[in-house]
């Protein structure tokens, strides 16, 4: 496919993205007489701060004070979890214009090599290394795998992006199912459990929740953090025309498969938690149906901004938990299909979209009266 | 890529596959040509499958991401079919129909209105091929069905030179996949409307612009490829066996086919899905835990050497 075919594609298609994203630019305006350059980039930063944001923020820090056990881990921490992973997806496909199915896969890579190291219910295979030595050292071999993943498809653009990364994930599906030497196949690996630190118990509903909330933030300011420097900008001009960011001398391979790596990172910290909450792996966990729900939830939410996945993770989560209220528990990728296809046919951008379109029109009809 | 470069590449691929080859034959002689026979049946499912994936691809660069569903759906009805009426063409044509018209609602209904939208049309594959998915579990629920074989293809074909004997119906497999190869050789080389598709293929504008009914042309090829696949899955509910999950393992193998042999290519399809079956095959019976690891060194390979396919074109 062509530049041009594959620019009109990502234009018309899910990637629309990101033109909103500029829009609040005039923080520059903040003039204080008398401040030093860093006082003054220090003002710019405060003024981008909405009431919003601030209510958002005690929202969620104050979320298990009120809530119950049930409400602050099955649905909070699952959703912080489950975010993050996505979170990784949004990345690549938001900015790099990669859609890459295999993220919960390198989630699963993570998880896998948290139980292999670290210990689980299968002594026999588990080396039963602290949970720190065997933490880092399946966020290291998650990244390598994540970046081998990048490597393969950033050779294909566009919808083989897809295919080839769903290809890989379900190699590696069918990989743990068949495979008992290292994997533990069907099984998979049992009582994965958080740590215990310094007395505080990690399994317990409020500390988890804390723990994935304080990953998740990192990962969502390190995202708009990346996304804001000359790294993420020029992976968003590579996104829009390659061959031009080539001629303007970015290598756009080293690019591409850079930001595999970074999303890499994300899915690796949201595949721990999401072992950790669940207590196990198994190739279920990195089975078609979880490849899939990952990119759901991200369509869910929208690719337009980091706060899209969170968004998507807590509808799907509530779906998940909340459906079975509603129609059979059986029939619950009914609901989810259904859901993500109205999404996609009504709305590509997301839950966000309709945010946006919403937001514009009220704005319109304000100004329409006075 | 130059001769002697070619020369070099054809020997440190070809050699260890000639003297896994030699030792096999040497080893094993019967348990060598039964596998290599198995491979090559399963292949003719995987073409079946993959050519209408491929078609659709090549024509509107759709990727039907609910092929496995529409392949489920034909082995489901071809089932029934057969159980209520006994005669296995019957079902054959039903479950190749049934599949057929699946994907022309599909098309006309959804994918006309987001035509040159590949990523969105992809998305939207992927959410019917979750509801169709959920929708056959509903209705058919998760027992296993398996079809057997018509009672003039039951039982082995005896007297064969080393193998002995072999079954019937993975014979007729071979000769069905052969056919379907021809029949659709000749429609895309021989026929009016293949002759648009080919065009469709290389210029979709330009066809456009020569007067002919585009939309028209990409019913009929998404009725085809559908149908194949519903095709494939009532050859499939006997060869293997129609539970929920087979539409996901065939999707994959679709997947590996296509990207191997090049998209939008039926004799690439063919390649591909001979490569795939028979490793899959060997590997099976060579090293069972390992197998999908063979799948995967394939996909690697031909991505790291011919990122487009074997015979894959520049889009």
């Amino acid at each position: 496919m062509s530049a041009a075919q594959w620019r009109h594609a990502m234009n018309a298609g899910a990637g629309r993205l990101a033109m909103g994203r500029r829009a609040p630019a005039p923080a520059a305006t903040v003039r204080v007489p008398g401040a030093t350059p860093a006082e003054r980039r220090y003002l710019s930063l405060l003024a981008h701060i909405k009431a919003r944001h601030v209510v958002v923020l005690l929202f969620v820090l104050a979320y298990p004070m009120f809530a119950t056990p049930f409400l602050t881990y099955q649905i909070g921490a699952q959703s912080l979890a489950l975010g993050l992973i996505v979170l990784s997806l949004t990345f690549l496909g938001g900015s790099g214009g990669m859609i890459s199915l295999a993220q919960m896969s390198v989630a699963g890579v993570a998880g896998y090599m948290l139980a292999i190291f670290g210990s689980s219910g299968e002594p026999a295979i588990s080396f039963g290394w602290p949970w720190w030595v065997a933490a880092t050292i399946a966020v290291v071999i998650a990244i390598a795998a994540g970046t081998a993943v990048g490597w393969l498809s950033v050779r294909t653009e566009g919808i083989y992006t897809i295919m080839i990364t769903l290809a890989v994930g379900v190699a590696f599906y069918h990989l743990c199912l068949q495979n008992y030497s290292i994997f533990n196949g069907f099984q998979g690996f049992q009582r994965v459990y958080a740590p215990t630190i310094l007395g505080i118990n990690f399994r317990d509903p409020m500390p988890f929740y804390y723990l994935a909330l304080g990953c998740a933030l990192g990962g969502y300011f390190l995202v708009k953090y990346v996304l804001r420097s000359p790294f993420g900008i020029a992976l968003e001009g590579i996104r829009n025309n390659a061959r031009r960011m080539n001629a303007l001398g970015f290598a756009v391979t080293a690019h591409r498969v850079a930001a595999y790596a970074f999303a890499a990172l994300l899915a690796a910290i949201g595949g721990l938690l999401f072992t950790w909450y669940n207590g196990l792996i198994t190739p279920n966990s990195v089975g078609t149906s979880w490849l899939i729900n990952v990119l759901i939830i991200a369509i869910l939410g929208g690719l337009r901004h980091p706060i899209g996945p969170f968004i998507g993770a807590i509808v799907f989560v509530l779906l998940q938990n909340f459906a079975i209220d509603l129609i059979d528990r059986e029939r619950f990728n009914l609901v989810i299909g259904g859901v993500f296809l109205a999404i996609v046919l009504f709305s590509p951008d997301g839950l966000i979209g309709i945010w946006a379109t919403v937001k514009s029109k009220l704005i319109t009809q304000r100004g329409g009266k006075s | 890529m130059t001769r002697n470069a070619r020369w070099i590449w054809a020997a440190v691929l070809g050699l260890p596959l000639l003297a896994f080859a030699c030792w096999g034959i040497w080893d094993n002689e019967r348990l060598f040509f039964v596998t290599l026979l198995n491979g090559l049946t399963l292949a003719s499912l995987y073409f079946i499958v993959a050519s209408g994936f491929t078609l659709v691809f090549g024509l509107m660069r759709n990727v039907n991401l609910a092929h496995g569903s529409l392949y489920l759906l034909g082995g489901y009805v071809g089932y029934f079919v057969a159980e209520w009426s006994g005669y296995y063409v019957l079902a054959l044509a039903v479950g190749f129909l049934a599949a057929a018209l699946v994907g022309l609602v599909m098309q006309v209904a959804v994918f006309r209105f987001m035509q040159g939208e590949e990523l969105r049309q992809t998305m939207v594959t992927i959410g019917l091929s979750i509801v169709m998915a959920d929708l056959m579990l509903w209705i058919v629920s998760a027992q296993v069905h398996q079809m057997s074989a018509p009672d003039w293809l039951l039982g082995p074909i005896r007297d064969l030179p080393i193998i002995r004997a072999y079954s019937k119906f993975r014979i007729s497999l071979l000769v069905i996949g052969v056919i379907i190869g021809v029949l659709l050789w000749l429609f895309l080389n021989r026929t009016r409307v293949g002759m648009m598709i080919r065009a469709g293929v290389d210029d979709r504008a330009m066809l456009a612009a020569t007067g002919v009914n585009v939309n028209l042309v990409f019913a009929i090829t998404f009725a085809i490829g559908a149908g194949l696949a519903g095709f494939g899955g009532v050859i499939g509910a006997v060869e293997l066996s129609m539970v929920p999950g087979e539409d996901v393992r065939l999707l994959l193998a679709c997947l590996i086919v296509v990207i191997v042999g090049g998209m939008g290519s039926v004799v690439g399809a063919a390649i591909g899905a001979t490569i795939l079956g028979v490793a899959e095959t060997f590997g099976l019976a060579y090293t069972p835990t390992y197998s999908v690891v063979f799948t995967f060194v394939i996909l690697v390979l031909v991505l790291a050497f011919r990122p487009r396919g074997i015979l894959g074109r520049p889009a």
